[in-house]
């Protein structure tokens, strides 16, 4: 749902109203959020109240399991998630219109203005929490190996219709043990913009030396071919013909092949720990802060076993909050999405396949998800 | 979505002639509130259905205005549209619309003639009724059951047979470069077919079956066969009531959504190749497709579709109120 502008209106109109009632009364009750925030964002018992957060429809499943398994610990909290998009999860949160929001895409300079302003002279938070690897799938039944091995640049152009056959030299020269047969490729994309696609188009552009000649997009580039909506129409259409090729979600590949990218001299096919470690061996963006943990992914990284193919969603908070209730929901949720069990959770293939994240990137996490504040 | 209004006609209360005067009365005064109220309903209900169709035209202008006022940078800055107005957008929309559902136009109706033939005039008559039944309930099956339908399983019923027609009859640009799987417009029409045969088959049937006794009767007394009587009572005297069917089902298969959505790869080209893959796409389609994470001007541009569906619509259901009547005075209707 979008906020037409005289909701949007509403809203911070809203907000401000909330601001001064709170301004108003902060003298009195100005000893409790300290108690609270000191005692770890409070127990149980203490946390009700709503919690909005819209964004991203990539991390719609694994909220749903977060909120879910945040809703064990915290009954009292009724936590909802607008699967909106991650342009307008980042718009309404701006707007004050939910708390957080998840975004496959970082905040852009005006943004992060903006968000200083929505957070009360604070800073946004952005915490890479759900990562999920992005898998090449072939319809090949017949094929001898568990893993065809296949470079950025193979890809690339089987993508962009120059390779046509599987049995074209160059998947010949990755796969020597292999036979492989004379079908043709049938490349599939995805036709509606979607996270996955601009990751896999980012990949692309960035690994293959210059055989992919398109920008990075949510949309798909090229026209007048195989396609289908949504990860299930993809895989579907994948499906449907013998030789098809086309990238879904990882957890969604079922009896599909999938192929091992090149990675350095290797070849690495995906697992969680592969698409965590890519993470990990990404340097942070050049406006990155302790608060905003926004990562350059490195889609050519050499590191051994990391699977450069993975697309990151963030979870976009406010350091400072002007009311006790949302901020110390924020924390207590946050706490729970980067902790094992919240991790471990959205891992569930039955939940949403992502790979948790490494421990390391918890403990920064977790630090700036600490210094959540109220204002004063 | 064809709108006829007519103000019914105002008919004065008829009581027919008691004999006790008092009673006539009575039966006068409640007779002419009654017929008041009715009137008045029947006026309102007419006018609820302009009222609610210009609000409907109304809001489409609204919201596409933006987009149809909008510069083509603003336009272009939208990821997916990928043309420099409006115009140009909608163009192949428009072109992929009609395309499909005249394709499905000439699949559905010669086997609906023939099912609504053999129920009216060849079938014995408890299957026919039973027969009858079966159609209409084919029109309540939902469209996403069809797209379900098309999509799981029909493409994989449909590729050996795309196969053959692209390997034999390819040579005619129309059949050329079949690509599995079949998720191509000819795929879609055979499912928008299916769906709009109900409405257009059970429709034919009424209209055959109003055929008179006596023009039949007559037909067979001259010496004609079972087939001459119906090529020369039974069609030319159903004619316009089948193309009102067609017209009908033409409006179902122009608005359908989930069943293309669900079956074709989509494409925005002027294209007749109809067994290509990313070549068509339908406009209502196209919008359930691009809606979810739309806001802003793209919201507006896929309204601006909307509205040009909507006069597309419109201006088939024109064609075919025209065409009725033109041919109105050859059928056996008056």
């Amino acid at each position: 749902m979008k906020l037409t502008p005289h909701k949007r209106f509403g809203a911070v109109a809203l907000t401000g109203v909330l601001a001064l009632a709170l301004a108003a009364c902060s003298s009195t009750s100005s000893a409790e959020p300290g108690e609270t925030s000191g005692a770890g964002g409070g127990s149980a018992a203490e946390l009700s109240g709503s919690l909005a957060g819209a964004g991203a429809s990539s991390q719609e499943k694994a909220v749903a399991g977060w909120i879910a398994g945040f809703n064990d610990t915290y009954p009292d909290v009724a936590v909802s998630y607008d699967a909106a998009g991650s342009g307008g999860g980042r718009e309404q949160f701006l707007s004050g219109g939910v708390q957080f929001a998840g975004s496959d895409a970082a905040l852009k300079p005006e943004e992060i203005e903006k968000a200083t302003e929505r957070c009360f002279g604070g800073e946004a938070l952005e915490l890479p929490l759900y990562i999920s690897p992005i898998a090449v799938v072939y319809n090949l039944p017949d094929l001898d190996t568990e893993h065809l091995q296949l470079s950025a640049a193979t890809i690339a152009k089987i993508f962009n219709r120059e390779i046509t056959t599987w049995d074209d030299p160059a998947i010949a020269a990755e796969n020597p043990d292999v036979t492989l047969p004379s079908t043709g490729i049938i490349p599939v994309n995805r036709n509606d913009e979607s996270g996955t696609t601009e990751n896999f188009t980012e990949y692309l552009a960035a690994a293959s030396d210059g055989a992919w000649p398109h920008e990075a997009s949510g949309d798909w580039p090229l026209s007048g071919g195989q396609s289908g909506k949504g990860t299930q129409g993809m895989i579907d259409t994948v499906s449907g013909a013998e030789g098809a090729i086309g990238y879904a979600d990882a957890s969604r590949a079922g009896d599909l092949g999938t192929v091992a990218l090149k990675v350095g001299d290797e070849y690495v096919p995906f697992s969680a720990e592969a698409a965590a470690k890519v993470v990990d061996a990404s340097p942070a963006a050049a406006d990155a802060t302790d608060k905003r943990l926004v990562v350059e992914l490195d889609r050519t990284t050499t590191e051994k076993g990391a699977y450069p193919l993975v697309l990151v969603s963030y979870s976009i908070a406010c350091s400072t909050y002007d009311s006790e209730s949302d901020a110390n929901n924020v924390k207590a949720y946050l706490s729970y999405v980067a902790s094992p069990e919240g991790q471990e959770r959205a891992a569930d293939p039955s939940v949403a396949g992502s790979a948790p994240i490494s421990d390391d990137l918890r403990t920064k996490v977790q630090a700036a998800i600490d210094a959540i504040t109220v204002a004063s | 979505m064809a709108v006829t209004t007519s103000t019914p006609p105002q008919r004065g209360a008829d009581p027919q002639a008691p004999a006790d005067a008092g009673a006539a009365v009575r039966a006068a005064s409640t007779g002419r509130v009654a017929s008041r109220v009715f009137a008045g309903l029947s006026t309102g209900a007419g006018v609820l259905i302009l009222v609610t169709l210009a609000a409907v035209a109304v809001f489409l202008v609204m919201e596409a205005w933006p987009a149809l006022t909008a510069s083509s940078e603003d336009l272009e800055a939208i990821s997916w549209f990928n043309a420099s107005s409006v115009a140009a957008y909608v163009g192949p929309l428009v072109f992929g619309t009609l395309l499909a559902s005249v394709l499905a136009l000439l699949l559905a109706v010669p086997v609906s003639i023939g099912i609504a033939l053999f129920i009216s005039h060849y079938a014995p008559r408890r299957l026919a009724q039973g027969l009858g039944y079966l159609i209409d309930l084919l029109a309540a099956i939902p469209s996403v059951v069809y797209g379900l339908w098309g999509a799981l399983w029909l493409i994989g019923q449909l590729d050996p047979v795309f196969t053959w027609l692209s390997s034999t009859l390819g040579f005619v640009p129309l059949f050329e470069g079949y690509q599995a799987p079949a998720k191509n417009v000819l795929s879609a029409s055979v499912v928008l077919a299916v769906m709009i045969l109900p409405i257009i088959t059970a429709v034919s049937r009424e209209v055959f079956l109003q055929t008179p006794r006596l023009h039949e009767e007559a037909s067979l007394a001259l010496g004609a066969t079972r087939w001459e009587m119906v090529r020369m009572a039974v069609l030319p005297f159903g004619r316009s009531g089948v193309i009102s069917a067609a017209m009908l089902g033409l409006g179902r298969a122009l608005g359908e959504t989930m069943a293309v959505l669900m079956v074709i790869s989509p494409g925005f080209l002027y294209s007749f190749f109809l067994l290509k893959p990313g070549q068509h796409q339908t406009i209502a389609a196209n919008i359930a497709s691009k809606f979810p994470e739309s806001s802003g001007l793209s919201v507006s541009a896929l309204i601006a579709t909307g509205l040009a569906l909507f006069v597309v619509t419109f201006a088939v259901n024109f064609a075919a109120r025209w065409i009725i009547a033109r041919r109105a005075e050859f059928s056996g209707a008056n």
